[in-house]
């Protein structure tokens, strides 16, 4: 019995039973199954998240997003006033966060790969591109590059979903996608 | 010089003192599971959409309450009394350093107070987690801190009393398997609150001024090991009840002592490794970090759990098939006590644990599958899986036993207690279950409005996100009225409960078996023979579930943008 020290002071070379060996071995399988999964998608997957990233101050990446956009803004989203940036297709693609809000509007085209960079200027923030519910963890002082390829076109929210303080819930950006 | 009484239903001398901290610290627990449900219940009708009860300050401080005081106070607590009763109680044993226990016990209490004090004040909502740069005011940091250094006296009190126990051979041979499950607990346990101590207070020196800056990655690496492994020191202590209550009930003794313990040393070795689950999506780290420690090592830590999850119910099996239990392949199952709160909240917790709890967490712990998972709201659906419907009600269904035989008082709902770790476990399963559902449509955890309605731009989630966060809500009633009756049950048996007549009164079903009985269910050694068919196929239905669930989810995030 469990609560009691085992009866036979020897207990550690007792046979073990069939029943528990064969599931001791399918499990095994199965842990080394999805250990390999990883390393496997790297090779063959199209969904690996990019490990690339710098140490920045925010101030240093506000202005760099602020000048990358203002070169390639197409016009602003609705009365919003908040710019539309369209990037070359291919081309390095900036957003930032900060409360409440993700900075700018971008306009994509579909099936062209972009290098996304993403960092926030004060809290942590979470990234959250929907409905397509891709997440990604965002923190001040450090930019995390990684290549974006959108495979779908139409209009996407991106929300966040790490607390940023009270004003938390009404951070939301957005992506277009364009077919071309 | 310790002092003992006999336990009129187990035999088991127990040491005074032991009995005493036992208690309080099992009670402290109780009053906290109370006050962090209150706060849970409020959190989960707020994120009810048609109710939305509380404004958006007070949703963010009942969500920092609800994590701390479950999370945290209610399961650490009342670990500490599971410490106190796997050594002392068990071995025989008198219990070392108790002027320590108690030391421990007030810094536990008055941290947790601390801690509370500052998030009901309202100026350090920031969650459980406390990211940086985001700041509390000190005095929540201190309260924690506190409360860890407590907990970790607790801890060193559990190890000299194995210590002395031995040396003063209060028992024969190797120390039970529940206690080994309870020391792997304790082993995770310093180790977590060393984690605790090297990120919180240098994070309370920053509050402080003292420190002009905390890296924000250090800390969640350093954090989640805290964080991570705190979950780890549930797992254990959880699975030791499971041991406890089968050879409780049915005098079930271990498979295979060697399989069952070498389980617990793979949590030890593996299972503490990890924290890089909370971390798959953030910048800076290698993959191969990632996937190394994710999975720790090769999924050795899960390899445990899945061992536990066929050894715990296979023990009950061979002992119900030795008392005659023997037809097909699940009479023993279904001639079970389902109508004792102690079997049924444990039956339960296994299931919900390893289906719910289990499953989802692997899925969501694999490098890649958390880009599609990463703080939604699936992942609180995975922790209520693991710490409501597996750690808290184990917990509940073990109390039902050492409350009625440590207090030698009667139950004083013992209808409504047979109801109870349906209502909980059902109610609090549905909830993460729904929760999970949502968070596959990307609805956000930690969010006061889905809805978006203050928001210049907003995004209008599918009706299906919508309805599912309300099923969570009225799911989250059930459990919540689950958990009341447990709390009353307890807190009234021990005020109004009439006491025990020795021996007689012993429920049948649940006479705890004697001490001397041995040999009750399995003997050794019956290799070549099926001997728990029942159990086996109740793994394999696990298994295929699990693999399927894998593979769909690697499906579904195939489907989504390209990332490189």
């Amino acid at each position: 019995m469990g609560i009691f020290p085992p009866p036979q002071r020897v207990w550690w070379n007792q046979p073990i039973e069939k029943s528990e060996v064969m599931w001791i071995t399918i499990a095994f399988i199965w842990a080394l199954v999805m250990f390999f999964m990883m390393p496997y998608w790297h090779l063959v997957g199209e969904q690996n998240l990019s490990n690339e990233a710098y140490k920045i101050k925010p101030e240093v990446y506000a202005e760099k997003v602020e000048t990358w956009a203002a070169k390639y803004t197409v016009r602003e989203e609705g009365d919003t006033g908040i710019p539309v940036v369209r990037p070359p297709a291919g081309s390095d693609v900036y957003m930032l966060g900060r409360l409440w809000e993700w900075w700018p509007v971008l306009e994509l085209e579909k099936g062209q790969s972009y290098r996304f960079h993403l960092s926030s200027l004060d809290w942590m923030h979470g990234w959250s591109l929907l409905p397509e519910n891709i997440n990604i963890q965002v923190h001040p002082n450090y930019e995390m590059i990684f290549t974006v390829k959108p495979t779908s076109s139409g209009e996407f929210g991106v929300i966040c979903n790490e607390f940023c303080g009270i004003g938390h819930h009404t951070m939301v950006g957005k992506i277009h996608v364009v077919d071309k | 010089m310790a002092e003992f009484r006999t336990c009129p239903d187990t035999g088991f001398k127990i040491d005074l003192n032991a009995d005493k901290l036992i208690k309080w610290n099992a009670v402290t627990a109780v009053v906290f599971l109370l006050i962090g449900g209150l706060f849970g219940l409020l959190v989960a009708l707020t994120r009810w959409p048609a109710v939305h009860l509380l404004d958006a300050d007070l949703f963010y401080l009942a969500l920092t309450a609800h994590g701390l005081d479950v999370l945290l106070v209610w399961c650490i607590f009342f670990e500490i009394a599971l410490l106190y009763f796997t050594s002392a109680i068990l071995l025989n044993a008198r219990m070392v350093f108790p002027k320590i226990a108690w030391i421990g016990y007030w810094m536990m209490l008055i941290g947790a107070l601390i801690t509370n004090v500052a998030v009901l004040r309202g100026d350090s909502s920031v969650m459980f987690t406390s990211y940086p740069p985001m700041m509390a005011a000190q005095d929540f940091y201190l309260g924690i801190i506190l409360f860890a250094v407590g907990a970790l006296l607790g801890c060193l009190v559990f190890f000299a009393t194995l210590h002395v126990a031995r040396k003063e051979k209060t028992y024969e041979g190797s120390i039970p398997l529940v206690t080994f499950g309870a020391m792997t607990a304790a082993i995770i346990a310093v180790f977590t609150i060393l984690s605790g101590a090297i990120i919180l207070v240098p994070t309370w020196f920053w509050s402080l001024g003292l420190l002009s800056h905390i890296d924000t990655i250090m800390y969640r690496v350093i954090w989640w090991g805290m964080g991570h492994s705190s979950q780890q020191v549930n797992v254990a202590a959880q699975i030791a009840c499971w041991y406890a209550i089968a050879a409780i009930l049915f005098g079930a003794k271990p498979l295979s002592e060697k399989v069952s313990r070498t389980a617990f040393l793979l949590y030890i070795l593996f299972l503490q490794l990890a924290s890089a689950h909370h971390l798959l999506v953030d910048p800076g780290l290698s993959s191969e970090y990632k996937i190394f420690n994710t999975s720790y090592a090769l999924y050795l830590a899960v390899l445990g759990s899945m061992i536990h999850g066929l050894t715990v119910p296979g023990a009950i099996e061979a002992a119900q098939r030795k008392k005659g239990l023997n037809k097909g392949l699940f009479e023993w199952l279904t001639k079970a006590p389902w109508g004792n709160p102690v079997f049924a909240g444990m039956a339960l917790s296994v299931v919900l644990f390893g289906f719910l709890g289990g499953i989802s967490g692997v899925m969501m712990g694999t490098e890649q599958l958390n880009l599609i998972t990463h703080n939604t709201i699936y992942v609180p659906g995975h922790f209520h899986g693991t710490v409501v419907v597996g750690t808290t009600l184990t917990f509940m269904a073990i109390s039902y036993w050492i409350v009625p035989t440590l207090w030698q008082k009667e139950l004083v709902f013992p209808g409504l207690a047979k109801w109870q770790p349906y209502l909980f476990g059902i109610g609090m399963g549905l909830a993460a279950t729904f929760m999970m559902g949502a968070g596959t449509l990307g609805v956000p955890r930690r969010h006061w409005d889905m809805t978006f309605a203050d928001s210049a731009m907003g995004f209008d989630f599918p009706a299906a996100a919508n309805l599912m966060m309300g099923l969570n809500g009225v799911a989250a009633v059930m459990g919540s009225i689950g958990a009341a009756i447990f709390i009353l049950n307890m807190v009234g048996t021990i005020l109004w409960g009439k006491a025990k007549v020795p021996a007689a009164a012993a429920p049948a079903e649940e006479a705890p078996a004697e001490p001397n009985v041995t040999g009750a269910a399995t003997s050794y050694g019956s290799a070549g023979t099926m001997e728990v068919p029942g159990t086996f196929v109740l793994a394999m239905i696990f298994l295929v579930s699990f693999v399927l669930y894998y593979f769909v989810n690697w499906k579904y995030l195939s489907s989504v943008w390209g990332l490189s």
